[in-house]
């Protein structure tokens, strides 16, 4: 899966969870500030992203994580690097 | 790895017969399986201290706000009982309010069950005391898995009246867990409150397949996980000293936002496990009872699971979370309130320390004269 692919299915899962307009989750979002997500949604939204794309993110890969860019990092380097 | 189970790989397997009649909701509203353990409700109880603390008393002792508790958790206030009352008292009133409502004395029960994870003391057992004011010399015990507590205590209540170790069965949630809050910690200590709740179980007629009682249900527990929400001190470990006071080892530790992500996954494969193994889609739910932890593990489990909120109650805003009491509290409540009548699919499902997790689909039965309203154990008594 490229970057692309992953981007487009990590604001799928953003605006299912977060309850947000598609147009408003880009990579320079911020979690808090722009896309009005807390602690608790922000936990909901890797929960998303765990099962969309069968990963396992713990909680201290978190810390750090403030913008969709960042979770789409964590997310692509989980990947399998030949899918 | 993962800890909690994903969906179709739980950890803890059904019991053997409800495996063997398992199928996917596919079959919705066309099969149920039969009632396995039959179990009928004599009477419902419940039982609150009178001091309510709103999230606005709590502002002004630690740094937060109503508007951060409720968006959070959902909790407005909780209650908490005065200096010198326990469980136990919360406990006994329940319990009374519960023979009443089933129209027995003390004397008619055989068994008395009590689930709490915050005893009196830690010798003897709450039963104990519960069985002391009740003047009972019954089986007497104390059940402990946390906020799955009353579940566990359910179906082990079930199992007994069908197997003939019991005949009538008192089961009680109760909790004060505002003495274990950190005063200072402003995560956990607007979330749990003090209360208690108690049914007087029968075994009612043989099963069938629409006689009340369990048709399904699930208890496990994802121990890799238990060190995520505890009391450190004041047992066989740590015993209580100086040290342990001094570094608040007696006080509820809790990671959050894991205890969370966990209680919204297990809670989630335990219902559909159940679901699944009494062939019932989510619209045969009259009601679905979760235990009260947050309002947003809730939230993201009902939607999940393919429930409404009218499905679903909730009464978490006015006394946060009272572990082993919530589920029967918010049950009571329930029946008060006409929600649920006799006939009806209910779902329980509960899910704390441990990590432990119960869940069961039952069809509900109930004898008593109509549950009242909670009972209050006054500050000064």
């Amino acid at each position: 899966m490229d970057r692309n692919e992953a981007f487009a299915q990590l604001r799928e899962a953003a605006v299912e969870v977060l309850h947000v307009d598609a147009s408003a989750v880009t990579e320079d979002a911020r979690f808090k500030e722009d896309l009005d997500a807390d602690s608790l949604a922000l936990i909901e939204f890797v929960m998303a992203l765990e099962e969309r794309f069968d990963i396992s993110v713990p909680e201290e890969e978190l810390d750090g994580v403030t913008r969709v860019g960042q979770a789409l990092d964590l997310v692509m380097a989980k990947l399998p690097a030949s899918a | 790895m993962k800890a909690s189970p994903s969906p179709g790989c739980g950890r803890s397997d059904l019991h053997p017969r409800v495996t063997v009649v398992a199928r996917e909701p596919a079959a919705r509203g066309t099969y149920v399986a039969p009632t396995r353990l039959p179990v009928r409700f004599g009477g419902l109880g419940a039982a609150l201290p009178e001091q309510r603390v709103t999230n606005a008393d709590l502002a002004k002792r630690v740094d937060t706000s109503d508007e951060w508790i409720v968006e959070r958790t959902g909790i407005r206030e909780r209650r908490v009982v005065a200096a010198g009352q326990g469980t136990s008292d919360l406990a006994v009133l329940a319990a009374r309010a519960a023979l009443t409502d089933a129209g027995l004395a003390a004397a008619d029960i055989d068994t008395l069950l009590v689930t709490t994870c915050t005893p009196d003391q830690p010798l003897p057992s709450t039963a104990s005391f519960v069985a002391r004011a009740l003047e009972v010399r019954c089986q007497s015990v104390d059940l402990v898995a946390a906020c799955a507590g009353w579940v566990y205590g359910l179906v082990n209540a079930a199992s007994m009246l069908s197997s003939g170790v019991s005949t009538t069965t008192l089961l009680v949630g109760a909790e004060v867990l505002s003495t274990w809050m950190d005063p200072a910690d402003r995560t956990t200590l607007p979330l749990f409150g003090d209360g208690a709740a108690a049914a007087v179980l029968t075994g009612g007629t043989a099963a069938g397949p629409d006689s009340p009682g369990l048709i399904s249900w699930d208890l496990g527990i994802d121990a890799e996980a238990c060190d995520l929400l505890g009391v450190p001190a004041g047992g066989s470990r740590r015993p209580s000293s100086a040290a342990t006071l001094a570094d608040g080892g007696h006080y509820m530790k809790m990671q959050g936002q894991e205890v969370f992500r966990r209680a919204v996954r297990a809670v989630e494969a335990s219902c559909r496990k159940v679901l699944g193994a009494g062939g019932v889609g989510a619209a045969d739910i009259a009601l679905f009872v979760p235990h009260q932890a947050n309002a947003r593990i809730v939230d993201a489990i009902v939607p999940r699971l393919g429930l409404s909120a009218d499905q679903t109650m909730m009464n978490i805003e006015r006394y946060g979370n009272t572990s082993a009491a919530s589920i029967p509290l918010a049950l009571c409540e329930a029946a008060a309130a006409g929600r649920v009548s006799d006939g009806d699919l209910v779902l329980v499902a509960g899910f704390g320390a441990g990590m432990t997790w119960g869940t069961a689909l039952l069809r509900w039965g109930y004898d008593g004269s109509g549950p009242s309203s909670p009972r209050t154990l006054p500050a000064d008594l």
